[in-house]
């Protein structure tokens, strides 16, 4: 965990790095309307499947790039940090948290990333969404901290 | 390729055509591509939330964040800056959403609870996850998207438009 990815001395490289990999994303976003509510509502209300070649046109990217990274280099050049597949545990959050972040996308029509594009296409109403976005961020971090103290603390389930 | 009623079909599933997406998708997958092919991180949207909000919070949930929150930063302000980019160079300026603040509002903050709960949004999860063939990540996939079209449904069903 304590590679160059996230402590100091890091490749003079990785911050400029970053910052194009989030400009060309973000240019993505955009270019393919998902910056806009609307079109994600007209996708989720089945009047426009287009939402399903973002998705698979993205993964299909990331997945031949996880799939040949580590077969022609060994190692990151920026971090020093071995290629692995974006693989996260298994477990009943998944679900719960997917099944919350579903409700909201199909409220609201904008996801974290989009939601980012969105500001950039000028789209200030976003705001909105991106205020809502933090504050849940904060009830559910500040809720579990104390869940986490109560369970340390052994005190009734609840 | 020419039969009218597959043609028929097409449009209407894809009113708008297909390769607004599909470019747009393309390059979505190619930010992440560079970012990994450097560095070797799975570039997700969502915790940007958490690693921001830990300059402004002790709690532990949001600390664990803290050595990441620079970069994170940068990611999203390449994304602002990209998607200004395309604003400027096809769009001819700013556009503005007509969906409702409240929406808008409270929709976020089910975002905001649920990706960092469920562990990825739809770029951690959509695109890097389902790009590592990770059955959690579809799962989860599976899951919000099921839930956002049953809700977006409903919500239309009660006249809430746009």
């Amino acid at each position: 965990m304590a590679g160059a990815r996230d402590g100091e001395g890091r490749h003079p490289l990785f911050m400029p790095l970053v910052l194009v990999g989030g400009l060309v994303f973000g240019f993505g976003l955009a270019y393919s309307h998902m910056a806009r509510p609307e079109v994600v509502l007209n996708f989720l209300q089945f009047e426009d499947f287009g939402l399903v070649f973002v998705m698979f046109g993205g993964a299909a990217v990331t997945g031949v790039t996880f799939f040949l990274a580590p077969r022609l280099l060994d190692r990151a050049p920026l971090t020093g940090d071995s290629f692995e597949r974006r693989l996260k545990s298994f477990d009943r959050n998944v679900l719960v948290g997917g099944a919350i972040f579903g409700a909201g996308w199909g409220l609201s029509g904008i996801c974290p990333g989009a939601a980012y594009a969105s500001l950039g296409v000028g789209n200030v109403t976003i705001l909105w969404a991106l205020a809502g976005m933090f504050v849940g961020a904060y009830l559910q971090g500040y809720w579990r901290s104390r869940t986490a103290d109560a369970d340390l603390a052994a005190t009734s389930a609840d | 390729m020419t039969d009218p009623v597959l043609l028929q079909a097409t449009a209407d599933l894809f009113p708008n055509g297909i390769a607004r997406y599909a470019v747009g998708g393309l390059f979505v997958g190619l930010g992440a591509a560079v970012i990994y092919l450097g560095t070797g991180i799975s570039a997700g949207a969502s915790t940007f939330l958490e690693s921001t909000l830990s300059y402004v919070s002790g709690r532990a949930r949001f600390q664990r964040y803290v050595r990441s929150r620079d970069w994170r930063l940068v990611f999203t302000l390449g994304i602002i800056l990209g998607a200004g980019v395309y604003a400027v160079a096809f769009q001819g300026g700013a556009w503005l959403t007509d969906v409702q603040p409240w929406r808008l509002l409270v929709g976020g903050v089910f975002v905001g609870i649920g990706t960092r709960v469920g562990k990825g949004c739809t770029s951690g999860h959509g695109v890097c996850g389902v790009g590592s063939a990770s059955k959690t990540s579809i799962a989860g996939v599976i899951t919000f998207i099921l839930v956002a079209i049953l809700t977006a449904q409903l919500v239309a069903a009660l006249g809430v438009s746009p």
